[in-house]
């Protein structure tokens, strides 16, 4: 269109502004597309994550309050540091086994068992929470299959045997549900890394796990906080795995926010609690984009 | 040469058996949940300290598939609530990923971060919210109401993907069918949508699968008529019942399982590569 622009001669003015009209037409049609998708999340995300955050300063009468902090945080503060003590485990753990199984798919030179590694680690991948809570509640309970097990391997005393349907159990869960993510994530951006600076380092002699620390590690750090901080986010607004794993004091912040609204129908309290779990996502939003932008900063 | 050979062996033995041993730990970490879980379904007694089932049976499938029973009705209602979540989602999120994709928008930014809150946000305090609205307006407790969450949280896989798709067909393409004559619309049905039909496909199988497994956003606006899948598997366990549980979790997880082995059969790595650009 703009070189038609340029060919003209004595026309050019009346077609530019005619283009400058299309230009505008087409902006609009543009927005007419997205608007139908923008309405639903407005409308059905935006709106009530505000109404979350106002409703946690108001009053019965309406005024400004602090006050259902001050009980959220007289009720809470013993399962909001539980919270994130399980989520922050909970993403060290995941990024210990992500790092790990990507790192042994693209440096492990055993080509059976790299592909046996590639077709057992993300069967968890869209299995959903509730269904991993269920399967955790029957492996982790006292009679389950990981006790019997221990048992029968001469690992544990049968009489030590004891259900690990606590913390711990959350833990595992959220492990075993979110690491085939990350771990999917890394592997496709190691694999897509450039070969020829890890064969070099190989052909120096450098061992594995340095070729993974010092050259591989450091060029996909972006895909892992990405993976991580989504991780984050999710295992912070879990109910059903604390639900059906460890639903008793201490406990995560989600089944406090389900319990006051479900047993007293305080709203209040519930959105105070809510609106801190909206900035402990922050938080985690904000470590990424300090380490990404500082990475990119850095690069030439 | 043969004590050279043996040498050589003896350095790679341990480290094969590392390896074999650390894979078969992983194998029992990822299947041995399931395994359990599967033995829960087909046990007709089984308690402490007994390793395995008692005794095996169909008792608790025939209660489940009984044509009375609330599992079937349970799926009726997760696979129509979730077939309509696609359809709402994938009607507004085609042609917002083609505006994404291929015009130009103002606020583009701004727009792009809306549509990135909700996968980045937690979500239960919009579906706490958003419950009290629906219980105000009388759409807690509908179809209507569980779809919409649902399509407000899986629109936006939608949308990205289907961006992605659409920035992936090359261009050429479309001005040459433009150039033959074909008029806007002509070349989108003809050309562009066809070429990006596969990451159509995966964005509504990524939607299916998401509302399919929802289970927060359910038990907030659901309550208490509508019980997917989902909830009649909670409230099975919570309630102690493991056999009926674990079934109704198997029902669950044949679909999930189903699109892990195929997902790079529909996500091709070139559509991967554009997602967020």
């Amino acid at each position: 269109m703009d070189s038609d622009v340029l060919s003209a001669d004595g026309a050019a003015l009346d077609r530019s502004a005619a283009t400058a009209r299309a230009v505008r037409a087409r902006r609009l049609a543009g927005f007419g597309l997205v608007a139908p998708a923008l309405a639903v999340v407005v409308l059905f995300f935006v709106l009530p994550l505000a109404l979350s955050a106002v409703g946690a300063f108001r009053a019965a009468d309406g005024s400004f309050t602090l006050a259902h902090f001050d009980k959220a945080f007289d009720l809470y503060t013993k399962d909001l540091v539980f919270t994130v003590a399980i989520v922050g485990v909970s993403t060290l753990l995941i990024a210990l086994v992500a790092i790990a199984i990507a790192g042994y798919l693209t440096l492990g030179e055993n080509p059976r068992a790299v592909a046996l590694l590639r077709w057992l680690y993300r069967w968890p991948l869209f299995i959903p929470f509730v269904v991993a809570g269920q399967v955790m509640r029957t492996f982790l309970a006292k009679n389950g299959m990981l006790n019997h097990v221990l048992i029968g391997t001469g690992l544990i005393d049968p009489l030590a045997a004891q259900s690990v349907l606590d913390w711990r159990g959350i833990v595992v869960a959220f492990v075993w549900k979110q690491a085939p993510f990350v771990t999917l994530l890394l592997a496709g951006a190691m694999a897509s890394l450039d070969r020829s600076h890890v064969e070099a380092a190989r052909n120096l002699g450098a061992p594995r796990w340095r070729v993974l620390g010092g050259i591989v590690l450091p060029q996909v750090r972006g895909t892992l906080l990405v993976g991580l901080v989504l991780s984050f986010v999710t295992m912070l607004s879990v109910l059903s795995v604390p639900l059906m794993i460890n639903p008793n004091s201490p406990t995560m912040m989600t089944v406090d926010v389900a319990y006051r609204i479900n047993t007293h129908g305080d709203y209040a309290v519930a959105n105070a609690l809510c609106l801190v779990s909206l900035l402990l996502a922050a938080v985690g939003a904000a470590f990424y984009l300090r380490h990404s932008v500082g990475h990119a900063e850095r690069r030439p | 040469m043969s004590a050279a050979r043996a040498a050589f062996d003896a350095r790679a033995l341990p480290a094969a058996f590392v390896r074999a041993a650390l894979l078969a730990l992983l194998a029992f970490v990822i299947f041995g949940p399931l395994l359990n879980l599967a033995l829960w379904a087909f046990a007709e007694k089984w308690y402490f300290p007994s390793k395995l089932p008692l005794e095996y049976g169909l008792t608790f499938w025939r209660r489940v598939f009984a044509p009375r029973g609330n599992a079937l009705a349970s799926l009726g209602t997760s696979i129509w609530i979730a077939l309509l979540t696609v359809a709402l989602s994938l009607a507004v999120a085609v042609p917002a990923g083609y505006a994404l994709a291929r015009l130009r928008l103002p606020w583009r930014g701004l727009i792009l971060l809306a549509f990135l809150l909700p996968q980045a946000v937690p979500n239960l305090p919009v579906y706490v919210n958003i419950a009290r609205v629906f219980y105000e307006i009388g759409l807690a407790g509908t179809v209507t109401g569980v779809v919409l969450v649902h399509a407000s949280h899986g629109l936006v896989l939608a949308v990205w993907i289907a961006s992605a798709a659409f920035a992936a067909v090359d261009d050429s393409l479309e001005e040459a069918a433009r150039n033959l004559g074909a008029s806007a619309w002509t070349c989108f049905r003809t050309v562009t949508l066809p070429l990006a039909a596969p990451g159509l496909m995966a964005s509504a199988i990524f939607v299916f699968l998401e509302s399919l497994d929802e289970f927060t956003g359910t038990y907030f606006v659901g309550v208490p008529d509508i019980t997917t899948l989902p909830l009649l598997m909670f409230n099975a366990s919570m309630g102690g019942n493991y056999q009926i549980a674990s079934i109704t979790a198997l029902l669950l997880l044949v679909p999930s399982i189903g699109f892990m082995l195929v997902v790079e059969r529909f996500l091709k790595s070139d559509v991967l590569a554009m997602v967020g650009r």
